[in-house]
């Protein structure tokens, strides 16, 4: 019996530490020649319309079937790292960020799509809105298609400024925000949501770029972390406070999907996050559409606010269906295809951020009047080189692009959500973060 | 013809008993051999593992790095908080499921119409994945805007409750209780079920009131039914990680030892120190399995008065 546990305590462990380390390997072509493609993507409202039109695509071509995995951000993350990463080939077609996709390439994992994109001219790959296609390249081989590009805005409740008279202007300051978000939250509805869930994709997504716009950052030229730095601190402070006044009640359950829900049900009056929201504020089922305000993001010491992110779609280089991933992935980020969920499922639902073509279709301008000029306008006004006060040795807004990031995110994440929630003080958590970060920008040094 | 001396038969015997034995052994060496190439191997590779410098997303600098990812796992301070909040969710959820599934034992121990409904009813949240069951958990029962808990606190006119926020250790072993309590209880209702009738109506025709009753005859009785689900239910609670990595994220002292694993392995992606901690983990369970199995079969033992 005692043996018996022993082997099967060992046992489980090792065999679970086995699996996670080999990854497992999914054979996908079947015997009548259908090639089926694997999709890691993210539980995004736009990835979701692509699995209901992907049944076009089908039709279009036979003997392809395309099978959708949809995961939360931060597991589809850890998923399609470690299966990318082992080579064990799992997926044909995998969703990443704009974080992962220069990293990956320039690590050999992801398929070059230049030559295929360049030869294609229907395609017209030069239709892609040039800061992100500069993002997703690494010594001119584009290594990912975007399914969609956004910024970070700030999104309001008309009706509920409207009954407090207030009125907020096009380029606010986190202090006028903050002031509102005091002045209208109610027990009925929070101020405002903001992110609170720990992980660098979560919580830290919004609060890089307040620190940033504080005057802090997580790195100096010189690869040192400046997490408790004062200006850090100090915009760390402002966050809690501001979601302790006005926020949300249960911040660490709150991130993207959780926030938009609750403006879409008037449980909050403003949020600034992903602009591509907008597009779901504005669909036809939302009970707030044509009701909502729409802002840049907040600032203090810079001029702009909003971050730039992308979600692509790459084809891992171990696949065995290069060419059918690549068809698929192709079709998703085509002219047609923004056409296709135009007519199919509503102009307000096109992918944004992505070609600069979708913002002259007549159509997509007359519906998605309300935010599509914005998210244009900060989308080109954002500069990823260098978004903070001072330079940094990095191109990108929200995240740091080296690979320890998302670990040293994650766990500086955890500290400040302890922090958010009474647990430690913003000092204790920011000084044990900068050790961890520290640690992490050493090996750059 | 010649008989045979008893010296011979037993010769003979022990032969066709040995032959057996063999017998019985090559007809298990295939399942035992399966068994070592299971989990063994996978073990030891483990081990080279953790003495690899390997993280995933720096493929060019991997090589071997003696014992330095066990220094990491012992001075990054991690490990002891993790035991902590693994330990303290485990011991809260087994004791609270079980004084649960006792009341629910007690009650489904009579007769009623509907018995059977009721009992199907009360099992439900076991055969619940424990993933769906945290999701379930976060959006209809906790949530500050939709969930039912909250609606009742404010209802009454008090201000909703952050459970993930400002209780994630309470939230944890909130749903974790709700989950294990028809584990326990089903075993116990077994208990309860076999208990002879004619010892409660010798006690009843004593005088003893129903209290006593139980006190006295009912709880001696089930005594080795708790110790086993105690047992059982903590093997099982001790690899706790859905609704850590749902709800809470692992803060607030509720990083149990699955999920950090998972997040060195997952997020750190750093396979050398995942394997270190992992065998870290296994030496940890085997020390405290076999403290916890010797000292339950002590009682076990000495339990032969009841």
């Amino acid at each position: 019996m005692l043996l018996n546990k022993k082997l099967v305590a060992a046992g489980a462990v090792a065999a679970a530490s086995a699996l996670i380390l080999s990854g497992v390997s999914v054979s996908t072509a079947n015997a009548a020649g259908t090639v089926t493609l694997n999709l890691a993507t993210v539980n995004n409202g736009q990835m979701k319309d692509m699995e209901t039109l992907k049944g076009v695509f089908e039709k279009e071509n036979p003997g392809i079937k395309v099978n959708f995995q949809v995961m939360e951000e931060g597991d589809l993350r850890s998923a399609v790292t470690a299966d990318v990463a082992n080579a064990a080939g799992q997926y044909d077609i995998v969703t990443i960020g704009a974080y992962e996709v220069p990293q990956w390439g320039a690590n050999g994992w992801l398929t070059n799509l230049s030559p295929s994109l360049n030869a294609d001219k229907k395609y017209d790959v030069k239709d892609i809105l040039p800061p992100i296609r500069t993002a997703l390249s690494v010594k001119g081989k584009q290594y990912a298609v975007p399914f969609y590009g956004e910024s970070s805005i700030l999104m309001y409740n008309k009706q509920i400024m409207d009954k407090a008279g207030i009125k907020i202007p096009n380029h606010p300051t986190w202090q006028q925000i903050y002031d509102i978000a005091k002045k209208v939250n109610t027990a009925d509805h929070s101020g405002i949501c903001m992110r609170g869930k720990p992980g660098w994709g979560d919580l830290f997504a919004p609060l890089t770029t307040v620190v940033q716009t504080f005057g802090g950052n997580w790195y100096d030229m010189k690869w040192n972390a400046g997490v408790n730095s004062p200006a850090f601190t100090k915009a760390v402070t402002f966050y809690k406070d501001l979601l302790d006044t006005a926020g949300e009640k249960d911040p660490v359950s709150y991130s993207f999907n959780e926030c938009l829900t609750a403006l879409k049900n008037a449980k909050t009056a403003m949020w600034v996050d992903a602009s591509v929201a907008a597009s779901m504020l504005e669909a036809n089922d939302s009970p707030v559409k044509g009701k909502m305000g729409y802002a840049h993001a907040p600032v203090v010491k810079t001029k702009e606010s909003g971050w730039l992110w992308s979600w692509n779609l790459a084809v891992p280089a171990n696949t065995q269906h290069k060419d059918a991933a690549i068809k698929f992935i192709k079709w998703a980020t085509s002219k047609d295809y923004h056409k296709l969920v135009g007519t199919k499922l509503g102009w307000t639902l096109v992918p944004p951020g992505a070609r600069t073509s979708t913002y002259s279709i007549p159509q997509y301008k007359k519906a998605a009047a309300a935010f599509a000029p914005i998210t244009l306008e900060v989308m080109s006004a954002v500069n990823p080189a260098h978004p903070g006060v001072a330079p940094q040795p990095w191109v990108g807004i929200q995240y740091v692009a080296i690979p320890e990031f998302q670990d040293v995110g994650n766990q500086v994440a955890q500290l400040v959500a302890d922090a958010l929630a009474g647990r430690k003080s913003i000092k204790d958590a920011l000084d044990a973060g900068q050790k961890i970060a520290q640690a992490a920008g050493d090996a750059h040094k | 013809m010649t008989s045979i001396t008893p010296v011979e038969l037993k010769a003979r015997h022990s032969k066709i008993a040995k032959k057996n034995v063999w017998l019985s052994r090559s007809l298990i060496l295939p399942a035992l051999v399966f068994g070592i190439v299971l989990t063994q191997i996978p073990f030891l590779v483990t081990i080279y593992f953790s003495m690899l410098r390997w993280n995933l997303l720096m493929p060019g600098q991997i090589g071997f790095a003696w014992f330095k990812n066990y220094e990491t796992v012992f001075t990054s301070g991690d490990l002891i908080p993790s035991l902590a909040a693994t330990v303290g969710i485990t011991t809260a959820a087994v004791l609270l499921s079980l004084a649960c599934g006792l009341i629910f034992a007690l009650l489904l121990d009579r007769k009623f119409r509907g018995q059977a409904l009721a009992r199907t009813l009360v099992i439900t949240p076991f055969l619940i994945m424990p993933a769906a069951a945290s999701l379930i958990w976060k959006y209809s029962m906790f949530d500050t805007g939709i969930g039912v808990i909250n609606w009742a606190v404010t209802s009454l006119g008090f201000q909703p409750i952050a459970w993930s926020t400002d209780y994630p250790m309470a939230t944890v072993i909130i749903v974790l209780t709700w989950q294990f309590t028809p584990f326990m209880m089903l075993i116990l209702l077994a208990g309860l079920q076999s208990q002879s009738k004619e010892v409660l109506e010798a006690a009843s025709v004593d005088g003893a009131g129903p209290i006593r009753t139980f006190q006295w005859m009912t709880l001696p009785h089930l005594r080795q039914y708790i110790e086993i689900s105690v047992l059982l239910g903590t093997i099982m609670l001790l690899q706790v990680f859905d609704p850590v990595a749902i709800m809470t994220k692992g803060t607030g002292g509720t990083k149990t030892l699955a999920y950090l694993l998972y997040e060195r392995a997952f997020i750190g992606l750093d396979v050398g120190q995942a394997a270190a901690y992992g065998v870290v983990t296994v030496v940890l369970t085997l020390i405290v399995a076999t403290i916890a199995l010797k000292t339950l079969f002590k009682v076990f033992m000495a339990g032969g008065n009841r």
